[in-house]
């Protein structure tokens, strides 16, 4: 991306400059180039997470170019699914977006039921939907905790990881387990929820939606996350889509795309609730996505709780076979994770194993179009603009 | 002789007693702020090292002390260690001017805020070298937008405090107070708000933090640094943090007056109202981006600054002074 020097700039220094002038006869190489600074941000830069490397092509502090860099966590998932039996491969998906663990399991189950045809008893069901909308909360508070510290405002960092705590606690209750919970079963669920666990969760959603206003507080009008977050790395829904963003990031740009209300799996249709959307195309648009998208989960969370409470006990997992083959043939199957469109695409030849695991994982997606909403913005935005895709690189690498 | 001898004596007590006081609420101001934030974000602050944690200053002093000194090889040797030097010892000096009460104050200068201004531009000439000597892309980065905020509120700074100077009519410090029958900050509301927000800017604190934003620049200009050199930029930053605060404190808050308590104690308790200021905004606000601070500060600021002291000037030339 270098640029020629200018011929203007050549008359201005035969014109003569306060540090000297050239003179008839001087060589001067007509094909000299401003060269851009390239630096590098990460993967051990602050904001980066660990594991993502950018590089960025800067003339001053304007970047007019970028190049991301992946492939610092992979461990090789969709090939280790090869060697695994399904039931063996649900660890694994718990390890894609390590922050939304039941979301990752729920996209697979899926997948293998529907390759299988398996029906899923009604109540395990409902404790799917009630533990994926858990895991979105959790993830977006996670994502709003780093957004806020990247852009310079700690406090919401420390607030918003109090309530992910209580969150986490209730999946330690139901799973054993907080940040990987591997609870979903091919049919079903691994166990019932235990005693309380409905009362702690509705104790939560009494307390959340206050300590969201707390975060409005701190940021919702505040005039300098204003400023940071409106219309900085904008991105059209043309072109979102063109390059396969999904999820609140692609919501944020205007486009009405929700797998839970466009495509509905488990018991979705059943429930209601709203689809967040912001035209805003920018940072600020996509905050305000997720920041509904909370309260939403919240309201889903809640009907989930009524229907459990009103339908005590009953069975919570299908008869599936131990030796599980499922009949040779492929499927698709996509849910709504807390960054975007989470697809599994299963090739089966009617062994114990699959033969071909896909993941289409949407922060990889979403990470592609970074450069796109970078380019012509100060690196102050990247930062702004990494936050505001939410990637989680175990997703990107896989 | 014997009267000069007593003289120097005096002198050298007071510089003692000042410089080991400020150096000492230098390092306990760190655990100040993060006692202060840590209660702001629903935690406890440092709790570990003695009781609440109140020896936790000298242990991080300590162990910086026990770090190894690491010098970048791409680094420019001299100005390396110059520069953090530099900037502590800029930050100190300012101390001797200070009236901490009616009396008591290392030495007097009849151009006492003009001294302050100009040796407080001086120290912010370390951090510029140490962006630059430490040949780092970051670091220079750092260093370069600290030249370029220096440029926008040292001009603010000046001019914020020119409202008060031209009704004391003086740019001693104890004349300033002493012209302060009701504080300055009275007459002059709008050069008080602009003083402290070009002070945020002095101090590099949020929102202005630009220069070693740990988001965007890892940590800025000190990124290459470690250890002592690294401590020295740590306690000039909060050397100049009490700094500013004392100058607000004399120029606009009447220094060292107030009724009952003795003059020093009621100069601490003002300085530290805006010392808990400065800390309470740092938990508050998320950082601006240095284009967007340029641009409050030389299309909002000036204008504003400048009008203040037109304003000042017609009416002390109608009404002749307070």
């Amino acid at each position: 991306m270098a640029k020629k020097i200018e011929s203007k700039v050549i008359d201005v220094l035969k014109r003569g400059t306060p540090f000297g002038r050239l003179e008839e006869g001087d060589v001067f190489n007509e094909n000299l180039k401003i060269e851009d600074v390239w630096i590098n941000m990460g993967p051990q830069h602050p904001s980066t997470h660990g594991v993502l490397r950018l590089v960025l092509a800067l003339q001053g502090e304007r970047i007019v170019d970028m190049e991301v860099v992946i492939g610092y966590l992979h461990r090789g998932t969709e090939k280790l699914a090869e060697f695994r039996t399904y039931h063996q491969f649900i660890p694994l998906t718990d390890r894609l977006d390590y922050l939304a663990s039941p979301a990752m399991n729920f996209g697979y189950v899926l997948a293998v039921e529907k390759l299988a045809g398996i029906e899923v008893p009604i109540r395990a069901e409902y404790i799917r939907v009630l533990m994926a909308e858990l895991a979105r909360i959790s993830s977006h508070l996670l994502w709003l905790a780093t957004h806020a510290l990247d852009i310079g405002a700690m406090t919401v960092f420390l607030y918003c990881f109090r309530e992910r705590e209580m969150i986490l606690d209730l999946f330690e209750m139901a799973t054993g387990g907080r940040l990987i919970t591997t609870y979903y079963r091919i049919g079903g669920v691994a166990n019932d929820l235990p005693d309380y666990f409905l009362d702690r969760c509705e104790e939560f959603c009494e307390i959340f939606p206050k300590r969201v206003e707390d975060y409005d507080a701190l940021l919702y009008s505040n005039r300098i996350w204003l400023s940071r977050t409106v219309n900085i790395a904008k991105i059209s829904a043309e072109k979102g889509l063109a390059l396969g963003l999904s999820g609140p990031s692609i919501r944020g740009s205007g486009v009405n795309w929700d797998l839970r209300r466009s495509n509905p799996y488990s018991v979705y249709d059943k429930l209601d609730f709203e689809v967040a959307v912001f035209d805003g195309c920018d940072v600020y648009a996509r905050y305000l996505v997720r920041r509904k998208e909370m309260l939403e989960s919240c309201k889903i969370v809640k009907q989930c709780i009524e229907w459990l409470k009103k339908n005590p006990g009953g069975e919570v997992q299908a008869k599936v076979p131990k030796v599980f083959k499922p009949p040779v043939g492929e499927v698709y199957q996509a849910v709504e994770a807390p960054k975007g469109e989470l697809g599994f695409y299963i090739v089966s030849d009617g062994s114990q194993r699959p033969y071909r695991l896909k993941i289409r994982a949407p922060s990889f997606a979403n990470l592609m179009s970074l450069p796109e909403m970078c380019k012509g913005h100060l690196v102050a935005d990247v930062v702004a603009a990494i936050g505001s895709i939410d990637v989680v690189l175990g997703e990107v690498d896989r | 002789m014997d009267v000069l001898m007593s003289d120097i004596l005096t002198a050298l007590i007071r510089i003692i007693v000042v410089f080991a006081l400020a150096l000492l609420t230098v390092a306990y101001l760190t655990y100040l702020e993060r006692k202060v934030i840590g209660h702001m974000q629903v935690r406890m602050g440092p709790m570990r090292v003695g009781p609440h944690g109140l020896l936790q200053p000298i242990a991080d002093g300590l162990k910086l002390f026990f770090k190894e000194d690491i010098v970048p090889t791409e680094g420019y040797r001299l100005t390396f260690y110059f520069a953090p030097i530099l900037c502590l010892v800029c930050a100190l000096i300012l101390f001797a001017v200070i009236p901490f009460d009616a009396k008591f104050m290392i030495s007097r200068l009849n151009i006492g805020l003009l001294y302050i201004l100009s040796i407080a531009s001086v120290g912010v000439m370390g951090i510029i070298l140490a962006g630059w000597s430490s040949g780092s892309k970051y670091s220079l980065l750092g260093g370069l937008r600290s030249a370029a905020q220096i440029f926008s509120y040292e001009i603010f700074l000046g001019f914020s405090l020119m409202g008060p100077l031209m009704i004391a009519g003086s740019l001693d410090l104890v004349k300033i107070v002493e012209a302060q029958s009701v504080p300055f900050i009275v007459y002059q509301p709008v050069a008080f708000v602009i003083y402290l927000i070009a002070a945020l800017g002095e101090i590099n604190r949020v929102p202005f933090d630009l220069p070693e934003a740990e988001s965007e620049l890892v940590a800025g200009f000190h990124t290459e640094y470690s250890g002592m050199k690294f401590a020295y930029f740590f306690l000039a930053e909060y050397a100049n943090m009490i700094i500013v605060s004392a100058i607000a404190t004399i120029v606009f808050l009447a220094g060292w007056k107030g009724p009952i308590l003795p003059g020093w104690m009621w100069f601490l308790i003002k300085m530290f109202i805006f010392i808990y200021f400065f800390i309470w905004v740092r938990a508050t606000f998320p950082r601006y981006r240095y284009d967007q601070f340029m641009r409050i500060g030389w299309k909002i600021m000036l204008p504003l600054v400048l009008a203040n002291i037109f304003v000042t000037g017609v009416v002390i030339l109608f009404i002749g002074g307070y």
